[in-house]
């Protein structure tokens, strides 16, 4: 009621101010096109007048320098802290047989994890957002306990069920698998901490593709694999790779889950993140930051995908 | 209906998918049941067990004693004060970026993200190559008796980064929504900005201020990877809660570890159900078209 309510008078804002309305206030990019969107806003400002003025770029300069503090001060420092002794130390650092198998296992560990739970996540979507059981609100909270459990803890929970006398032991002894202080434990702790991304990005965009459309499909002829091959995926695809994106971001930076479980021998168990951990500890400085900033280089390339993700996302909402 | 393509067929799991009897759905429920099971329920039941193996009173005095008692109490109170920071400077950054325009604004905007993607552990190791003792910055700040890396500030700039995006990720949607109409009107009959964002702006935004700072809160409470890097970890001093649980795991003492995490995990816990609880009941009155 009250959302279609706030809806008629969006819709009604949009013809008053032109086209740019809704999408106006999403990002700075809609308003460059049209001088609508600004003009809507100069009209908030202008009471105020000079004054004003002069207080909202105090505010602009507030917001913008505290980030600048925060986040891009510690950004240049680590890049002059690695290339400090010369681009050629930190590349020979990077190109280390321990990091470059680090940086194998974290990818090959990110990519698993990305995987089982990309397929995992959008069956859970599915079943929270579309069907309806005594057991679904139960559901829903335990997809929100890896958010609420710290790393550490993620991995020690493995710990105790792998490790000596775990409840699972017994299992995976007989069936001559080492979980702890091996990879399977890495790649379980992986999973674990990045869990509930494609569930909770999926699930609102497909509560939004309407049941009805499935449903067309489906008296047309189409069996369920078809209609969500055709139908349902192509409506979720970009809140599906966003979520996968930041599962993916969120694996292959992950340390306190994997540093516990992992046991960390160099070049058998040892993630990029569990290298850096360990020259940190012996006093590498120049391989931990020419890691570190590698690391971060990675993690900006997928971030600049997440935005595109998010704003395709965005979009398919607003439409 | 009747027709299967003869590449479906073969394999169980697709067959039983694409029939139309409750089997698909069955199955379904069944794969997110074992999932959620075997990934979260069960290793949380362990951990429960765990911690509680030797009975209450033995629990009891693994929290509270002296180290496990401190480090709780830092990670609390470091918290609750990053909470508080963020509610300001997020709420501030989410109106200057729905309000303003300003030049770069599209780039900061796509920045704000930046510790999603950053791994926790290189944000430690970027403040320690900042304000470690023998760098520039923090050389100048060692010079002037300001310590930042092994000590308490560095622990609060690392969970500052590290949820930076958080309240401002939660406010920023719902500033959209608000009419600008609404300030408009206010501004017209008199009212001073600073009246128009207490009485018209505020209101609004507060559940969502609230469930982007339970979140922040209930992230600092259990932050590893940056934490660990910059805090110097003495115990009783710098060490955190979750690198209290670290250190006891390393000494093999896992009842003290189970103690604790069950502490740090009733805590998250109740914090993100009340996120969802709030998300719930605002999410009839959230306009999201």
């Amino acid at each position: 009621m009250v959302r279609a309510m706030f809806q008629v008078e969006s819709a009604q804002r949009d013809n008053q101010t032109g086209k740019t309305g809704h999408s106006s206030s999403m990002t700075g990019l809609a308003e460059s096109k049209n001088g609508t969107g600004r003009e809507a806003t100069s009209n908030v400002r202008e009471p105020s007048g000079y004054r004003g003025k002069l207080f909202e770029w105090l505010l602009i300069a507030i917001a913008v320098a505290y980030a600048a503090g925060l986040l891009l001060a510690p950004l240049v420092a680590i890049i002059v802290g690695a290339f400090g002794e010369g681009l050629r130390a930190a590349v020979k650092e990077i190109s280390s047989t321990d990091a470059i198998s680090s940086l194998k296992l974290t990818l090959v560990m990110a990519v698993g994890a990305t995987a089982v739970n990309t397929v995992f996540g959008v069956c859970i979507a599915w079943v929270l957002v579309r069907d309806n059981f005594w057991g679904r609100r139960i559901l829903n909270g335990l997809v929100d306990m890896p958010f609420a459990v710290s790393p550490v803890i993620a991995g020690f929970m493995l710990i105790l069920l792998f490790g000596r006398g775990g409840w699972l032991t017994p299992i995976t002894d007989a069936l001559g698998v080492k979980v702890v202080f091996a990879l399977p434990g890495i790649l379980l702790a992986t999973i674990f901490i990045s869990l509930p991304f494609v569930i909770r990005e999926v699930a609102p965009v497909l509560a939004q593709v309407s049941a009805d459309q499935e449903d067309a499909a489906r008296t047309i002829g189409a069996n369920r694999l078809l209609t969500f091959w055709h139908v349902t995926l192509p409506a979720i695809r970009w809140g599906l790779l966003y979520g996968v994106s930041l599962t993916f971001a969120r694996a292959v930076g992950e340390i306190g889950a994997v540093l516990v479980v992992s046991g960390g021998v160099s070049r058998l168990t040892e993630t990029s993140t569990l290298y850096i951990f360990r020259s940190l500890d012996d006093r590498n400085y120049v391989g931990a930051n020419a890691m570190a900033v590698f690391l971060a280089a990675l993690s900006f390339g997928i971030l600049m995908v997440i935005e595109y993700f998010k704003r395709r996302t965005e979009q398919t909402q607003t439409t | 209906m009747s027709s299967v393509p003869a590449n479906l067929k073969g394999s169980p799991a697709v067959a039983s998918r694409r029939v139309m009897l409750p089997w698909g759905r069955w199955g379904l429920r069944l794969t997110a049941f074992l999932y959620l099971g075997f990934m979260v329920a069960l290793p949380l039941a362990t951990i429960i067990r765990n911690g509680f193996a030797d009975g209450f009173t033995a629990f009891w005095a693994d929290i509270t004693n002296p180290t496990a008692f401190s480090a709780l109490k830092l990670t609390l109170m470091t918290s609750v004060l990053i909470t508080v920071i963020n509610a300001v400077m997020g709420t501030l950054t989410a109106y200057v970026l729905v309000r303003f325009h300003f030049p770069a604004k599209g780039l900061f905007n796509a920045l704000i993200d930046m510790p999603f993607a950053i791994p926790t552990l290189v944000t430690g190791v970027m403040l320690v190559a900042l304000y470690g003792p023998q760098r520039a910055v923090g050389g100048w700040l060692n010079a002037h008796d300001i310590k930042v890396i092994f000590a308490t500030p560095g622990i609060v700039l690392a969970l500052l980064v590290i949820t930076y995006p958080f309240v401002i990720r939660a406010v920023q949607p719902v500033l959209m929504e608000i009419e600008k109409g609404q300030e408009e009107a206010a501004y017209t009959i008199g009212a001073s900005k600073w009246t128009t964002f207490r009485k018209v702006v505020l209101p609004t935004i507060t559940p969502a201020l609230l469930t982007g700072g339970l979140l922040c809160f209930a992230r600092a409470l259990g932050e590893f990877g940056s934490v660990v890097v910059v805090a110097g970890n003495i115990p009783g001093v710098t060490l955190t809660a979750p690198v209290y649980v670290f250190g006891q795991i390393e000494s093999q003492n896992q009842r003290g570890a189970s103690a604790m995490s069950i502490l740090l995990l009733a805590l998250s816990f109740t914090l993100i159900l009340t996120v969802e609880w709030m998300q719930n009941r605002n999410g009839k009155s959230n306009v999201s078209s």
